[in-house]
């Protein structure tokens, strides 16, 4: 009986022992469902997440914004600086055994600038042509200086795609992506998970420690957090401000907190449209200066996001080697506001802020009518989903708008868009020749100082009108089990999986 | 009794037409364009252009309506923008999830409400009517996500005893299919069976004082048949009304419970689809749920029959 | 014989009250009843009251009390934004009290008449109803709420026209599978063949009969309304801010659910208050106008 008894345990054991090394899997909790998985029509933050073990770029930026390499091993540029060389990287191949070389980046920047529908058009608009030099160097030929144009390749514009998988799907690639980053695509349900499977043949697999990554959309924030102390989550972003200090005391989690590349700011109708004229707030600049100076931004950081952001008043951080220290941010000034309003002649002057239906835009809302009212301000708050006010946006139907963005790693991201004349992403209607020939001069300029000179005299002229009152930088708020290390604070609020170790 | 099944069933045809152009009308009436939504964070004209022209935004109304019911006559609901997914695609993927989701809530509800309903009718003023009562009012003034959230923390976080999130099909496993539903489906059910227990215990006194009823007490039959074989019986017919509505309506998705427990079904599509005026999503998916919720009245309308006898003259 | 002499018998004879008399009747018996609407009607003053009895303002923010615990200052805690969650619940109730009993009114009001109209006249009449009112039946009602909202503008009025329309079709389907159960009765026979009008009979005879699961449907609704009204303004579509609403408090309530549960206490049990009172009330109107009943 005894005999058998054992035999059976043996025989247990040794069918149950290869399930001892169990594949390793990463939870990931995202805070939206990702867009479409094609690196050229791809236009949400979240499908950025999934890109970053899926799609490997020409190059990534560091924890201090530097450009570092990936797929494009060096570059160079030009006297002249409208060619830049790239030299590729040796034995990479595509997750369906092609070879990625000069061939397939010049399939890629055409792809990204010609695919219709192509949100990368824009981003690559000054390469005029792709030259393959031999196997490994490529070159692009620029209508004028771009220098964004390396923080661009360091983004969606600079990821590969197979081409020979791109001409065979057509528009219908991002249902089964094939890339050349460390995992490759497996199965997505929508709304529900998209997994990746680890690639054996990636050129840095020794830095990857996972067999499977499954990302899963958890758009609310109390319940993506209850997943991860639920155990079935391994990492989540986005955790909500007033959560994160609780969790400082939990020996089983860690947390990151990185200080974002975007902002979250006021916009105001300057100009878009006839609105503007109708409300002192858009007709006069004094207005403005009296409605900045009447926000504490330190306890705006503090009540709408517990801390967790950096007060700002320009489109980077305070930190950030562009930011001009010849405008600082000012000190909440109410006597001074009083004064201004006084002088324009409005010493009541009455708006309406649409705000988000977020709960920190909400929140930034209720905060800035309570204390701009000191000043004599009546603020009216109207709540707006998301596709309404980006529609009264664009129409210049609004007066102010609370509105955050995602940031870039070149300051030109943040800014050009933005304030350059009827550019896509400028509802405030500020139109300013000068501006813009600054604008373009900092696009042309390679030299860092030289740009950070040619930005202060931007800040200085663009922060005079406030089309945009900035507000703060948010931090990104990771948590994540005890158990994963190597986990790298990366500005664009983006987790990398590269060096990512969990033990067991 | 054939007559009438063959006419009811003609009558899907007009509804199913209304339907269509009744979220069709209703897709058009949410304000902002479309091509801007889509068009996603760097708001590219070029592509917006693109996504005008793709989802025939320029053109009248009755053209656009046109090439929808089009493409669905030939089987093909379109695709989401956002995802580029074939809807119909999308709706196969979450076709069976809320199926099972809707049923079990469904059964949990019947299983709860009505023998609450019985129980407080028949113990009328007494405590069994007021422990009912306040059971089932609590079930419907609490919000589903509230109840969703409050029982993840319990039963998952602090418990430990169920997942607080993660569908697995049951046909890959049958018991974390169930773990994973459990949940969702109590929450759902909790609501629904707030609303039969009502439904059942007023039309329950309503019928109990009925002459029927006098007669079967009279006849000395005990209590139980008399409540269960006829009062119960004829109480049937707003509880199946109401029945065969809450289930058209757990169909088209419970949103805020499907979006606590991460269910990918269709209710969190749908609303997911309005916010990104994702049209063909929208209006495929509510075709389809539309066509479901139809078959099932149709049943109800034959359980009427079966019900209350004097119908069929 | 000291017999005592019965009374003389009262001489006029009692009046022949109409079945909403009688209702009236039955209903002040009631103790549950009673009991609801002293309730609702003590919710309708905090509503009609607000000022006077809030010891705060609602509105007003302040940094030094974010999400504080209840206390002596602040029976229910503070908020997100430090304001007095006692003075926004009182407060609250107006929009909560307008959006369930406005829109389950509109629902009401549109939806009984239709469905009268469906299930006693029949035929095409009936036919075209039913088909419209099913094809509301299968879109999702949040959407249909949704969509009128958003088309009407966002705002506490336009969200209970929205969430009142919504509700319509569920309105017309009972009432019309009840009239159509009800017409087959013999008292209908009966008042038919008296020679009443058919809107005679409409109103007087079938609606009392057909009253009581619409009435307990529209108290059920009071709940699912106020809760829309939480759903909507969540998206933007309803009460505006800062002007409290317990459902949208609810829902600004589930994200700090674990370090300020106080902020989801108070606005979830006054949900609950309303919605028990108003079904407690709807069982008595119920059981008043049911003539089957003494």
């Amino acid at each position: 009986m005894k005999l058998s008894a054992r035999l059976l345990c043996s025989a247990l054991l040794l069918a149950l022992a290869p399930f001892a090394t169990q594949a390793q899997t990463l939870r990931v909790g995202l805070a939206e469902d990702p867009d479409v998985l094609d690196p050229s029509l791809a236009r949400s933050f979240v499908g950025r997440v999934v890109f970053s073990a899926l799609c490997d770029k020409l190059f990534d930026i560091d924890e201090k914004l530097a450009i570092q390499p990936q797929l494009a091993t060096g570059y160079e540029w030009s006297a002249d600086s409208k060619t830049l060389t790239l030299k590729l990287r040796q034995g990479v191949t595509f997750h369906d055994g092609e070879k990625f070389d000069a061939a397939a980046v010049k399939f890629n920047i055409e792809r990204h600038k010609t695919m219709p529908g192509s949100n990368r058009r824009g981003e690559l608009a000054p390469v005029a042509s792709v030259d393959v030099v031999d196997t490994n160097t490529v070159k692009l030929n620029l209508a004028a200086p771009f220098s964004p144009l390396l923080a661009q390749l360091a983004d969606r514009a600079g990821m590969m795609v197979s081409p020979k998988a791109a001409q065979a799907a057509g528009d219908k690639f991002g249902l089964k992506p094939v890339c050349s980053g460390p995992f490759k695509f497996v199965e997505r349900v929508a709304q529900d998970r998209i997994v990746l499977e680890r690639y054996p043949q990636y050129w840095n697999a020794a830095a990857i420690h996972f067999d499977k990554l499954v990302y899963t959309p958890i758009p609310d924030a109390t319940v993506r957090l209850s997943n991860l102390k639920a155990g079935q989550l391994d990492f989540i972003e986005r955790v909500a401000s007033s959560d994160i200090a609780k969790l400082q005391s939990d020996k089983k989690l860690k947390t990151s907190r990185i200080t974002e590349i975007g902002y979250q700011g006021i916009t105001i109708n300057i100009g878009k449209s006839e609105k503007a004229k109708q409300n002192p707030l858009g007709r006069d600049a004094r207005v403005r200066e009296a409605f900045e100076l009447s926000l504490d931004r330190t306890g705006l950081a503090q009540v709408v996001m517990d801390k967790e952001a950096t007060v700002g008043n320009q489109w980077v951080a305070p930190t950030n080697a562009y930011y001009a220290k010849n405008v600082p941010v000012p000190k909440r000034d109410i006597a001074r506001a009083k004064q201004l309003l006084k002088e324009a002649g409005v010493p009541n002057p009455s708006f309406t802020l649409v705000a988000p239906t977020t709960s920190d835009a909400q929140r930034l809302a209720l905060v800035v009518q309570a204390m701009t009212r000191e000043a004599g301000f009546d603020v009216k708050i109207q709540a707006a989903e998301f596709a309404t006010s980006l529609n009264m946006a664009d129409k210049g139907d609004y007066e102010a708008y609370i509105l955050a963005w995602s940031g870039r790693a070149d300051p030109d991201g943040n800014l050009f868009s933005f304030h350059g004349c009827k550019q896509p992403l400028n509802y405030t209607g500020y139109c300013d020749a000068e501006t813009d020939k600054l604008l373009n001069q900092s696009r042309e300029l390679r030299d860092p100082a030289e740009r950070k000179k040619v930005f202060d005299q931007i800040a200085a002229r663009v922060m005079k009108e406030r089309p945009v009152i900035y507000l703060y930088h948010r931090n990104w708020l990771w948590a994540y089990t005890a158990r994963l290390s190597g986990v790298r604070e990366i500005p664009d609020g983006l987790l990398r999986v590269t060096g990512l170790k969990l033990a067991s | 009794m054939f007559d009438f099944f063959i006419k009811r069933v003609a009558t899907i045809v007009p509804t199913l037409v209304f339907v269509s152009m009744l979220i069709f009308g209703l897709q058009q009436l949410l304000p902002g364009d479309p091509a801007m939504i889509l068009a996603g964070e760097d708001q590219d004209p070029t592509v917006v252009a693109y996504l005008r022209t793709k989802l025939h935004l320029d053109e009248p109304l009755p053209v656009r309506y046109a090439y929808w019911v089009g493409g669905v006559l030939r089987g093909d609901l379109g695709e989401s923008v956002r995802s580029q997914e074939p809807v119909l695609h999308l709706v196969m993927q979450k076709l069976p999830v809320t199926v099972e989701l809707a049923l079990l809530a469904f059964v949990i509800a019947l299983v709860i409400g009505i023998p609450a309903g019985v129980v407080s009718a028949v113990g009328r003023g007494t405590a069994w009517d007021y422990v009912a009562n306040v059971f089932a009012l609590w079930g419907i003034s609490t919000p589903n996500f509230w109840l969703g959230i409050l029982m993840i923390m319990l039963f998952s976080v602090q418990l430990g005893w169920l997942p607080a999130s993660g569908y697995v099909s049951p046909f890959e496993e049958l018991g974390a299919n169930l773990a994973a539903m459990i949940m969702p489906a109590f929450v759902l059910g909790n609501a629904i069976a707030a609303v039969l227990m009502r439904h059942t215990r007023s039309a329950m006194l309503q019928v109990m004082s009925a002459d029927y009823v006098r007669t079967a007490r009279a006849k000395g039959l005990n209590e139980r048949t008399v409540v269960l074989k006829h009062a119960l019986r004829n109480a049937l017919t707003p509880i199946i009304t109401l029945g065969a509505l809450e289930l058209g309506t757990l169909l088209s998705g419970a949103v805020l419970t499907e979006q606590v427990f991460t269910i990918p079904g269709f209710g969190k599509l749908i609303v997911d689809s309005v916010f990104n005026r994702d049209y063909a999503v929208v209006q495929g998916v509510v075709l389809v749920t539309a066509t479901a919720y139809i078959v099932l009245n149709l049943l109800a309308d034959m359980a009427y029959f079966l019900v209350n006898p004097r119908l069929r003259s | 014989m000291s017999a005592v002499l019965p009374a003389p018998l009262a001489t006029t004879a009692p009046t022949p009250a109409g079945p909403w008399r009688r209702a009236w009747r039955k209903l002040r018996r009631r103790r549950g009843a009673l009991v609801g609407l002293a309730v609702v009607l003590a919710f309708v003053a905090m509503a009609l009251f607000s000022p006077w009895i809030a010891p705060q303002d609602p509105i007003a923010t302040s940094w030094s009390a974010i999400r504080q615990a209840p206390s002596a200052e602040h029976w229910f805690g503070t908020d997100e934004i430090g304001r007095d969650v006692f003075s926004r619940v009182i407060w609250g109730t107006r929009a909560s009290l307008l959006a369930g009993v406005v829109s389950v009114t509109i629902s009401l009001l549109l939806g009984v008449p239709i469905g009268l109209a469906a299930g006693f006249i029949g035929g095409w009449v009936d036919g075209i109803i039913s088909r419209i009112t099913d094809a509301f039946l299968a879109c999702p009602f949040l959407i249909l709420a949704i969509a009128l909202a958003a088309f009407l503008g966002p705002s506490l009025t336009n969200a209970m026209i929205a969430i009142g329309v919504s509700a319509t079709p569920i309105f017309v389907r009972l009432t019309r599978a009840q009239v159509i159960n009800v017409k087959v009765e013999d008292f209908i026979e009966a008042a038919r063949a008296v020679g009443n009008p058919p809107l005679r009979i409409a109103l007087r005879h079938v609606l009392p009969n057909i009253a009581a699961p619409v009435v307990v449907q529209a108290t059920l609704a009071i709940a699912s309304a106020v809760i829309a009204e939480a759903s909507l303004s969540f998206l933007g579509l309803g009460q505006q801010p800062p002007a409290p609403s317990w459902g949208s408090m609810l829902n600004t309530a589930k994200n700090f659910i674990d370090n300020a549960p106080w902020m989801a206490v108070w606005p979830g049990l006054s949900i609950f208050g309303l919605v028990l009172s108003f079904n407690l009330l709807g069982d008595g109107l119920r059981d008043a106008l049911d003539p089957r009943q003494r």
